[in-house]
């Protein structure tokens, strides 16, 4: 269980997080919403440490992030970032593999290409995609990749950063099938970052929604449409007029 | 009044930009000691640093060769002309040997590595930064530090003094070719006045110069790449930052090595 408590977070005199308390429960898909720059990203790398909060409380099953063995605590996470991410100057399996080949659990070389194959297959892409490099895929294969390295090491926690962000609706839809049925099937804590509600309908189990810096709302998805919070009713059916502020 | 106020702003922009480069010196200056203490901590990334020995060392020879004959040669022909003045002419195979070997050999070495290298590790490593794929690397267990620093800055510290001795022959080769096929000097003697006026010290000088100037070109590109802005201003920046930085600071080594090194 991931348990964020007060977290605070400003780059300047811009207070992207004002106090965020989130509860995401072990083996739940937590969705988190809200519009562009509200802070989703910040919220995730804080939690990952790439980003440090001024203030708060992060923890996992109870310990503070701050304080735990950083291998340890990374080896427990996958992560698809929104461009993916993947690395130019490796092949597909090499960038499938990367965690595999690493660290104190290093595989063999075929051992690995062998799990990146797999990987990629179980992402929908046939194992001549293995040999090729990022540049020579479309942004659709990007992501199943960037997925496939997400699951490669069979993480507890998988953290989704814009899965469908640039993809279009059918493409969209593929990605949003194959992250429910990856979590359910490896029965993994996944948190979601995005503003696109047919990722939200498809992927998650409860719904967090981020505005001006706080969780303005958070409940089980099927809670969702029948909510009277007015921020959220805006956001879901992207609405222009409403109490959240749209610049025209 | 205003004569009275502009002078108080122009102050207060000095020591603003004064406070900002000494900022940046010791930015870097940590950095440096985190690459270093880095260098003797594993995990150690094989691959990665026999990529960066190819790209430093091995890919940068052309340019390299290039820019030591046709300087080599232009030496030659300015110490044959200068000195026919006072009658020294003579003096060419010995002034070739020495001007190359002790300054421009390292110096221009220094500079193109700077440009070619630098450029090449800051953009790189900043287009890595802008599309997440240092974070990635992070949340898959790997220190970039270790990673994309350690390899390259290990490489320009030891391939850059093999450049520089290569870069000082080839030197060397230009105004030989030129004084013999040109001005009309002897060969035999060419080589022989070249060869008996070096000294060891002189060399050596030469290689601790490529060594001192390979980890600044390699470290100043991984710096700029590693704190680069957003988007594609953020990557153009972080390369011509690194570019004019890496160049100064190898100019200004230079001037303490040779001080440190043949002041006395």
């Amino acid at each position: 269980m991931i348990e964020l408590s007060s977290v605070a977070k400003a780059f300047g005199k811009n207070h992207v997080l004002r106090g965020i308390n989130l509860t995401i429960p072990r083996g739940e898909s937590m969705v988190v919403i809200g519009g562009s720059g509200t802070g989703k990203s910040v919220l995730l790398k804080s939690i990952l440490g790439l980003v440090t909060p001024d203030s708060g409380r992060i923890t996992l099953d109870g310990a503070d992030v701050r304080e735990a063995n950083r291998d340890a605590f990374l080896a427990r996470f996958g992560m698809l970032f929104q461009g993916g991410a993947l690395f130019d100057s490796l092949k597909v399996w090499e960038n499938v593999a990367f965690r595999l080949m690493r660290g104190a659990t290093k595989l063999s070389k075929d051992q690995a290409r062998a799990i990146a194959i797999e990987k990629l297959r179980r992402v929908g892409l046939k194992p001549e995609t293995a040999d090729m490099f990022p540049g020579e895929l479309s942004g659709g294969m990007q992501k199943r990749v960037g997925l496939a390295r997400a699951i490669a090491a069979e993480p507890e926690i998988i953290f989704f950063d814009e899965p469908t962000t640039g993809l279009d609706p059918i493409m969209s839809g593929v990605i949003n099938a194959l992250i429910r049925e990856i979590v359910t099937e490896m029965g993994a804590t996944a948190m979601t970052i995005t503003h696109d509600m047919s990722s939200v309908r498809a992927i998650a189990d409860r719904v967090a929604m981020l505005h001006d810096g706080l969780i303005r709302w958070t409940g089980p998805v099927s809670d969702m449409d029948q909510s009277d919070d007015p921020y959220l009713q805006q956001f879901i059916h992207g609405r222009a007029d409403g109490p959240i502020e749209s610049v025209r | 009044m205003n004569l009275i106020v502009w002078p108080e702003k122009a102050l207060a922009s000095l020591g603003r930009a004064t406070f900002t480069a000494l900022a940046a010196i010791g930015r870097i200056a940590i950095y440096a000691g985190l690459t270093l203490s880095h260098m003797l901590r594993p995990p150690f990334y094989r691959r990665e640093f026999f990529t960066a020995l190819m790209s430093v060392g091995w890919l940068s020879l052309p340019v390299v060769g290039l820019t030591a004959i046709f300087t080599g040669g232009a030496l030659a022909l300015q110490i044959y002309a200068g000195g026919q003045r006072f009658s020294a002419e003579a003096v060419v195979p010995q002034i070739v040997a020495i001007g190359m070997v002790r300054e421009l050999g390292p110096v221009l070495v220094g500079l193109m590595i700077a440009a070619r290298v630098t450029s090449s590790i800051a953009a790189e490593i900043a287009t890595m930064k802008v599309t997440e794929q240092i974070d990635a690397l992070t949340t898959l267990s790997t220190n970039p530090m270790k990673y994309l620093t350690v390899p390259r800055v290990l490489a320009g510290f030891l391939t850059v003094p093999l450049l520089v001795g290569v870069g000082d022959i080839i030197g060397i080769m230009g105004g030989f070719l030129v004084s013999t096929e040109q001005l009309g000097f002897n060969r035999a003697s060419y080589i022989k006045n070249t060869v008996d006026f070096l000294q060891t010290p002189d060399v050596v000088s030469s290689l601790i110069k490529g060594a001192v100037f390979g980890f600044i070109a390699t470290l100043i590109g991984c710096y700029y790449g590693m704190n680069s802005g957003r988007g594609a201003q953020g990557v153009g920046g972080a390369t011509k930052n690194a570019v004019a930085t890496a160049s100064i600071l190898i100019l200004a080594a230079n001037f303490v090595l040779t001080s440190v090194m043949f002041g006395s």
